[in-house]
């Protein structure tokens, strides 16, 4: 088990983040404007307390909330060529890597992780936005990939959970490769039997979106997440209006059908845990209590 | 009077001298005919010159050109008894992507494409191959008739990429694209694609997911259009000539990174100077393709379609 690194307890490492942060800190809300001090947006899961509005998470402190006592086991990725067209803009793409290397201090925009929720044994993929955008290049393609065969050789139900602008231009044609490769991976957990539940967080859109994000057995969206195909800049664009109040929002995508649920995120942990006992323990024992041998 | 492209504006005044010559030609004056053969080749000698080193940005725009052939010219060369086949069943047909049944060089295929429109009125009716998530779902009721039926899919992809609408939003473009891919990879029939024009993202990729996938020698493939791309990382679409080189969207490019499996010669001058011979190109190719693949049984090439698209990315330019 070379490829498993040790479990991260992200509450230590939440413990040390903090002491990088001032005590005084406000953050504004980008939903209502309003000045939060940020003890009291962490202690609401960063849900503002004036309008409800969803600020993103870290993949950290994503995955600490939806985890057993927020521990959990990260697989080590695979490294491919990171730079397959040899690409530059005004920067170099090798540099841009680089660059969000350091300031994340991770080799890409996903984690795969793997730990328990209410005693079942799943199988998380987490996106970093913070990792130029989440975009969706190769590397991304390789967790993807990583964590449906993990969740195949543990028959655990796999969570991805995108937080992504769409692919990652950079890495051109290949990025567009990564949409069936995705697919592919998700496929594969399906015909194991295995549920594949999708998290759409802030933002889902772009290639992306049109991939493996929106083929999940159950979607579960975050109330307030941008999820759609094409930016609304550039729809603005193209049918030259203003676009309707709430478009590409979670609530907009529940009202025409296209996901499950929109569940708070305080409620998310339960709402996930429910929906895989409902799918993994099909029948209770006579005491009404799980049988023993479900995970 | 055919539409020539900026950087053939020469080709364009040698052209335009020829034609004035032939009007003069009834005056029996035999130094025109020579005049005009001189000038004929000259300007073959220049075609081949300019487009013996087409640059990203100008294979873009002869990929873009209005006179290339499109899906229905295809179609009308190529195949037989050709049968389109209308609708997703749940809202609307859309007429950016066609598919139908038909017969090609003897046996019974499923056809699917863009349609671009060759004319403003036809442009605006097939939305000029921007399909709606009616056109994905459409493709998607086809692959699955034809993967009943064991009739192999020809796909045919020109788009500048799905359209960006309110109205595609609601109903779903984003899934019907994943949805799209997702029967491109299950279905246990030959599928071959062929990008004939502009494979523009998603909406290209909605289709091509094949078991080979064919390249017009001048045809473009990327994630975004190169003026999308500029706009995006040189903050000005000013640059999409920086970006289409960036951007390493050529078949030549395409085929060292293992995305295409053949690129198909265009005749001199790009495919819309030559429609019949170009179709008659990629014919032989799709033929080609279909006699390798009809060796395999359905889930060897599900199997090999789906180990094929797992290995993108493990290839790149050196």
């Amino acid at each position: 088990m070379s490829w498993l690194t040790n479990f991260v307890r992200p509450k230590l490492q939440a413990l040390v983040r903090k002491n990088n942060v001032p005590d005084n800190l406000w953050e504004k809300c980008p939903g209502c404007g309003q000045m939060i001090f940020h003890r009291e947006l962490e202690a609401n899961l960063r849900v503002c307390t004036q309008c409800g509005h969803h600020l993103r998470l870290t993949w950290q402190k994503r995955l600490g909330l939806l985890f057993d006592d927020g521990a959990f086991g990260r697989i080590e990725l695979a490294r491919t060529d990171p730079d397959p067209l040899k690409f530059r803009d005004r920067k170099r793409y090798g540099e841009r890597l680089k660059e969000s290397q350091a300031k994340t201090g991770e080799q890409d925009a996903i984690v795969v992780a793997h730990g328990t929720m209410g005693g079942l044994k799943t199988v998380i993929a987490a996106f970093n936005f913070d990792f130029m955008g989440g975009s969706m290049g190769a590397a991304v393609g390789d967790g993807l990939i990583a964590a449906a065969r993990l969740a195949v050789a543990e028959k655990a139900p796999l969570i991805v959970i995108p937080a992504s602008g769409g692919a990652r231009m950079q890495e051109g044609i290949i990025s567009l490769m990564q949409m069936p490769r995705s697919i592919i991976a998700v496929d594969e957990v399906k015909e194991a039997g295995l549920p594949y539940i999708v998290l759409l967080s802030d933002p889902t859109t772009g290639g992306v979106s049109a991939s493996f994000a929106m083929l999940g057995d159950i979607a579960v969206a975050e109330p307030g997440a941008v999820i759609g195909f094409a930016g609304a800049r550039v729809i603005e664009e193209t049918i030259r209006e203003k676009l309707p109040e709430g478009f590409q929002r979670s609530e907009y995508l529940l009202e025409h059908g296209m996901v499950d649920l929109v569940v708070p995120r305080a409620e998310l942990r339960e709402t996930l845990i429910r929906i895989l006992r409902l799918l993994r323990q099909p029948r209770l024992d006579a005491t009404g209590l799980v049988p023993y041998q479900a995970v | 009077m055919p539409t020539f492209l900026d950087f053939e504006k020469p080709l364009a005044e040698l052209e335009g001298k020829i034609e004035e010559l032939r009007h003069l030609e009834n005056s029996g004056d035999i130094n025109i005919a020579e005049e005009v053969a001189r000038l004929q080749a000259k300007v073959d000698k220049l075609l081949r010159q300019t487009y013996a080193k087409l640059s990203p940005w100008q294979k873009t725009l002869v990929a873009r050109h209005p006179e290339r052939p499109h899906f229905l010219d295809y179609t009308g060369r190529l195949i037989e008894d050709f049968t389109p086949l209308a609708g997703d069943r749940s809202f609307a047909d859309d007429h950016a992507i066609i598919g139908g049944l038909g017969r090609f060089r003897g046996r019974s295929v499923m056809v699917i494409g863009h349609e671009k429109g060759s004319d403003t009125a036809a442009r605006v009716q097939h939305n000029f191959g921007m399909a709606r998530p009616e056109g994905y779902r459409k493709a998607q009721r086809l692959m699955d008739m034809a993967d009943r039926f064991r009739l192999p899919v020809l796909a045919l992809v020109d788009t500048p990429g799905a359209y960006p609408g309110v109205d595609a939003e609601a109903r779903g473009q984003a899934e019907a694209i994943a949805r799209s891919i997702e029967t491109c990879l299950r279905i246990r029939v030959p599928l071959v694609a062929a990008i004939i024009g502009e494979g523009g993202s998603g909406g290209a990729i909605a289709l091509a997911a094949g078991n080979r996938v064919l390249m017009l020698e001048h045809a473009v493939y990327s994630v975004i259009s190169p003026e999308g791309c500029a706009s995006i990382l040189w903050r000005s679409a000013e640059q999409a000539k920086e970006a289409a080189e960036a951007l390493k969207l050529t078949a030549e490019d395409l085929l060292k990174l293992g995305v295409i499996d053949e690129i198909v010669p265009e005749p001199l001058g790009g495919a819309h100077r030559g429609a019949a011979e170009t179709i008659q190109a990629l014919g032989d190719a799709i033929e080609r393709s279909l006699g390798q693949l009809g060796q395999e049984n359905g889930d060897s090439l599900r199997r090999l379609r789906r180990e094929k698209f797992l290995e993108m990315g493990k290839r790149s330019l050196g």
